[in-house]
């Protein structure tokens, strides 16, 4: 029967669609057209029981427990595909699916699978469940020794926010290795926190643990606060986008570049180190966050066409059109569940177009795509050649460091 | 229904265990604890029942460091009263002590069910379950993965090797050993604990002086020593394939 009188409390429904007012833009969801764009270019949007369009349409008509209802949702790897596509311009990434996987979240409705690399996040404040304590062991044995900041009790020039995957996984540690060889033969005065970092928080919060995310950038603003340093780089193009868009509404507010952009500045002192030859059909993958959700698309190109030897191609999908490697939004942790879903893996999708493309290397940005990529091309036909690589591995190798 | 969960802290192996200078237990100065795994299931079942069936749920922890998280955490996730018992427990005790030492606490709640983890990756002495039905005279049921209630008793799902399942009904008061609740422990968001550090509080109660008689006394606690038995077979593919075969045909295999 329909209940005719007028509810003094506001729904669910009306007061979620309010709430995404709140996100910078958030107001343009109203001038959403329901073209389809979002759904159609969304990686998985084919499989959503309600693909961003969708949603914005359930929104509207009152119905939007129904999504809630769903589990499809946590598909969503925040690539801003479906942002960049928008012709409204609505923020859908930040603001709807973001936003969703909030009250997912706060309502028990989460993947089994998410919930250790949020349960590491709170305890060990990395999402790999490692002891906080040995998060700089990875720079052990580097010469010039990597400095720490709590030891050298110095300022320095340059923070290098290191990052979980970097500082812990045994793959993505041979590019921090890499990169701390690259800095120190350009004499670069950098330190790193090491036990004090945590984590930046920027992937649990765009899985929906934005209290977490709070959390996380508190401890870091503290571990910030207590050194002198003049600005901050990352490999990690999430850490990045962390400090340089979401930290600072949090009062903690510094400058910070990604690596590519920083060793990009310096290409005159970087080439004349560039000697040893790399021969090989080179494609870049755009990280997300570092693309379409920064625009850094030319430094890193700027950095490979830099390496003598080395032919740049370009993938079907590349710049801001590129494909996510399926690692953001919580991607990373959930791998079984959204398998199960999808079986090719996103990065499956992207080494195939790395083979199309004619590359012997597929070079990386983010630290979450060399395991991504090299496991995917184990998947693959053809794919059996193809290495994966760092640019800040390219350059080293370059540098014959 | 009165549900109480009691919780124990184990060292978190995250961390590298070291042995203290008296050679006989771990140096606990820098140790982590964590909430044992079993507990964890023990909670989650003490919320599923009371959100089945309704009742109060008392979560009951010693008193060592991460006690308040631990509590907190249940909080957010359901529990109603949160209990930390105070006594001499940060040098950890056995679980003959812990159980004597929580027991008094646990007759004054008077409750109709008590869950606890069915063992702990410390427990030296036995698992504190049984230890604790036996000072508070109730019965026992250990590896239980599946608790109903319905009036004045319980019918529990008990594993057996091999794959058997067992259901019981055992009369209420009564302890139970959890091996696994019956859904994986619940995500509490960080939104929620936070919440809960405001609203919730916690009761300090004393506990009598710890008493760790009936327990075997550790003599050395050591790491694992390689054994000398083993030998290193040097050579290329072939030579090693030679010699496995020497080996086995020596050892009658072959």
């Amino acid at each position: 029967m329909a209940n005719t009188t007028v509810s003094q409390t506001p729904s669910f429904n009306e007061a979620f669609y309010t709430s995404l007012y709140e996100v910078l833009d958030g107001e343009r969801v109203r001038t959403c057209l329901q073209c389809g764009t979002c759904s159609g270019v969304c990686p998985f949007g084919y499989l959503m029981d309600y693909p961003p369009g969708r949603m914005v349409a359930a929104l509207r008509a009152g119905i939007f427990d129904r999504v809630m209802d769903t589990d499809t949702v946590w598909m969503c790897v925040s690539c801003y595909a479906c942002a960049q596509e928008c012709p409204s311009k609505i923020p859908l990434t930040a603001g709807l699916m973001t936003r969703t996987k909030e009250e997912l979240l706060l309502a028990g409705n989460i993947p089994t699978e998410l919930q250790s690399a949020l349960e590491n996040s709170q305890r060990y404040s990395n999402p790999l469940g490692e002891s906080p304590r040995k998060r700089a062991e990875w720079a052990k044995g580097i010469q010039p020794e990597v400095t720490i900041m709590r030891l050298a009790k110095r300022p320095v020039e340059v923070l290098w926010f290191v990052g979980d995957y970097p500082s812990y996984h045994p793959r993505v540690q041979l590019a921090s290795e890499a990169l701390a060889r690259v800095l120190n033969a350009l004499e670069v005065d950098f330190g790193i926190l090491g036990p004090e970092e945590n984590s930046d928080g920027d992937s649990q919060r765009l899985a929906g643990e934005r209290g977490l995310f709070e959390m996380l950038a508190e401890k870091n603003g503290q571990a910030f606060a207590k050194y002198e340093f003049g600005e901050i780089i990352t490999a990690d193009p999430h850490a990045y986008n962390a400090l340089k868009n979401e930290y600072p509404a949090l009062g903690i507010s510094y400058p910070v570049r990604h690596y590519t952009e920083f060793l990009a500045e310096r290409l005159d002192q970087l080439q004349p180190l560039l000697k040893q030859e790399v021969e090989a059909r080179v494609t870049f993958h755009d990280p997300c966050y570092l693309g379409r959700a920064n625009g850094v698309y030319d430094q890193p190109r700027v950095l490979l066409e830099a390496i003598p030897g080395l032919e740049l191609v370009e993938m079907a999908h590349s710049r801001s059109a590129s494909l996510c490697c399926g690692g953001g939004g919580g991607g990373m942790w959930l791998d079984g569940f959204q398998w199960e879903k999808a079986h090719p893996r996103l990065s499956e999708w992207r080494v195939r177009e790395a083979v199309a493309a004619g590359a012997d290397i597929l070079a990386v940005a983010c630290p979450y795509e060399s395991p991504r990529f090299e496991d995917a091309a184990k998947m693959v036909k053809d794919a059996g050649k193809l290495a994966v690589r760092d640019i800040a591995e390219l350059l080293a190798e370059a540098m014959g460091e | 229904m009165n549900i109480v969960v009691t919780v124990r802290l184990v060292p978190d192996l995250v961390e590298e265990l070291e042995i203290d200078e008296s050679g006989t237990a771990l140096d606990m100065t820098w140790m982590r604890l964590i909430i044992n795994e079993f507990d964890d299931h023990s909670i989650e079942q003490g919320i599923l029942l009371k959100e089945r069936g309704g009742g109060q749920l008392t979560v009951v922890v010693p008193d060592v460091e991460g006690a308040d998280d631990v509590l907190f955490a249940a909080a957010a996730k359901g529990a109603d009263r949160l209990i930390k018992v105070v006594g001499d427990f940060e040098e950890g005790v056995n679980n003959h002590a812990l159980a004597r030492g929580l027991a008094a606490t646990l007759k004054d709640l008077q409750p109709d069910l008590v869950l606890t983890g069915v063992q702990a990756h410390d427990d030296l002495d036995g698992s504190v379950g049984p230890l604790l039905a036996e000072q508070l005279g109730m019965p026992y049921v250990g590896y239980v993965s599946g608790v109903e209630v319905s009036g004045n008793q319980t019918t529990v799902r008990k594993e057996y090797p091999g794959g058997l399942i067992a259901e019981m009904a055992v009369t209420l008061p009564a302890l139970l050993g959890i091996q696994a609740a019956d859904e994986p422990p619940r995500y509490v968001p960080i939104s929620k604990i936070r919440q809960a550090m405001k609203s919730a509080s916690i009761e300090e109660l004393d506990a009598p002086e710890l008493d760790p008689s009936g327990a075997p006394a550790v003599s050395r606690m050591f790491e694992p020593e390689a054994g000398e038995r083993a030998t290193m077979i040097e050579g290329d593919e072939e030579e090693i394939a030679e010699r496995l075969i020497e080996i086995f045909q020596e050892a009658g295999i072959l």
